[in-house]
């Protein structure tokens, strides 16, 4: 499927709102070259680019009734990044990269195998960020040991992106420190500035007594509101979930370890145990493809599968 | 002559006192709310006990939580409740059920593998 075939396939697919969702075509059949031609031609190629989320891989979760493949299952989506025909520019990690423990050597071995797995991708740009099971029982101590700093931003072909730690304060908040830094760096930025923001837990009330918020998130809305074209991706939850606060779009991405039931579908929250007749069902990662006029991200979901 | 009215003055005093103290008194009988009913609450890794708790509707209560491993949460949220929990203390919140139903409360700061089970309900009847 060629790059202008499959934006017509995206364009059928899609559900509006500047987001479009797509199958799990695209990425891994390529674009052809007539596509990329065409973009250069246009001038978009500056302002085009996609890149790939991984979220919520859990490394050192055990739970065979879960994920009997849990020794495997990173492996699998590292193995299917690197065989993307076009590679992403870079790739980010929405948090909970390994699952929690009390035991500081442990935690540390865990993030250290996570590391060990995750260099054998072929993309040279990796952006990690914390989850509550990395940081919370240390307050990100061991997290940034091995991967730095817990919020942070960079800029990649005009769309400014801004890293949000609502995990390492055990209590789920962004706090005021990091509040008057996110505000001081918006103020740097055009109204119309392209920003991305990438963080663990949903910054909207998705389910609270779930723990699938952030208790000042509202905060960090309001000052995100006055830009217009601002998107949020973010891990946690396991799934996929889409939704807009005002103009602000929110996307959770899949888990990479178990899935998770829908918001308040269940009265207590659990993994989802293993499908024997769908292995994988439920696990995933995605690809972003940004676009600058108009501004809109094209979401490709793509599921894990056996082999 | 001076030592009568001296005893006088006192016995005033007495008097005047008294009744003071008796017409408080039965004004804060009068407008006394009504008594708090104490539901103690243990937290730990990684529940609360006890799990189920139920009220009456309308009844004052106060929850009276303790930790006796690590700093917890206690989040009702139905009734906008919410306080940290830390070892070696008592956390009291007090609120009153205005609405009957099953209402969850939850611990709200990460405590460990298992911090996402950790909840238990409300129940309020009539």
């Amino acid at each position: 499927m060629s790059k202008l075939d499959r934006r017509g396939f995206v364009k059928l697919a899609g559900l509006g709102g500047g987001i479009v969702f797509a199958s799990s075509l695209g990425r891994r059949l390529g674009f052809n070259a007539l596509g990329s031609a065409l973009d250069f031609a246009n001038g978009k190629a500056e302002k085009e680019f996609y890149f790939v989320q991984l979220s919520d891989t859990h490394w050192g979760f055990a739970g065979p009734k879960v994920n009997p493949d849990a020794q495997g299952t990173l492996q699998k989506a590292v193995q299917a990044v690197n065989s993307l025909e076009e590679k992403p520019d870079f790739i980010v990690f929405t948090g909970d990269l390994t699952h929690t423990t009390d035991d500081v050597q442990v935690r540390k071995d865990r993030m250290s195998q996570f590391k060990d797995i995750v260099h054998q991708l072929k993309i040279p740009t990796i952006y990690f960020m914390a989850g509550e099971h990395d940081a919370s029982l240390d307050r990100g101590d061991a997290y940034q040991q091995f991967f730095g700093k817990l919020n942070y931003t960079f800029d990649h072909k005009g769309v400014h992106f801004i890293v949000l730690d609502n995990v390492s304060d055990p209590g789920a908040i962004v706090g005021e420190s990091q509040l008057n830094w996110l505000k001081a760096d918006l103020k740097q930025q055009r109204p119309d500035q392209r920003i991305v923001v990438l963080t663990h837990r949903p910054l909207f009330d998705l389910y609270p007594d779930w723990d699938w918020s952030t208790k000042d998130g509202s905060t960090v809305i309001d000052a995100l509101m006055p830009y217009q074209n601002v998107t949020v991706f973010y891990g946690h939850i396991h799934q996929e979930n889409h939704h807009l606060t005002g103009h602000i779009a929110h996307h959770s991405a899949k888990s990479l370890m178990f899935p998770l039931p829908a918001p308040g579908s269940v009265e207590k929250k659990a993994p989802v145990p293993w499908d024997a007749t769908a292995p994988y069902k439920g696990l995933g990662w995605r690809n972003i493809e940004a676009e600058a006029k108009p501004v809109k991200y094209d979401i490709t979901e793509v599921n894990i599968t056996g082999g | 002559m001076k030592n009568w009215k001296k005893r006088s003055l006192i016995a005033s005093a007495f008097l005047i006192s008294a009744a003071l103290i008796s017409g408080l008194s039965v004004y804060i009988k009068a407008n006394a709310l009504p008594a708090e009913r104490v539901i103690r609450v243990t937290a730990k890794k990684f529940d609360f006990t006890p799990d189920t708790i139920t009220l009456k509707k309308g009844e004052p209560v106060v929850f009276e939580i303790s930790s006796s491993d690590r700093k917890h949460g206690f989040n009702l949220r139905a009734f906008g409740v919410r306080a940290d929990v830390n070892p070696g203390g008592v956390t009291r919140v007090r609120f009153t059920p205005d609405k009957t139903g099953k209402f969850t409360f939850t611990c709200d700061v990460f405590c460990g593998d298992g911090h996402e089970e950790m909840a238990g309900t409300v129940v309020v009847t009539e």
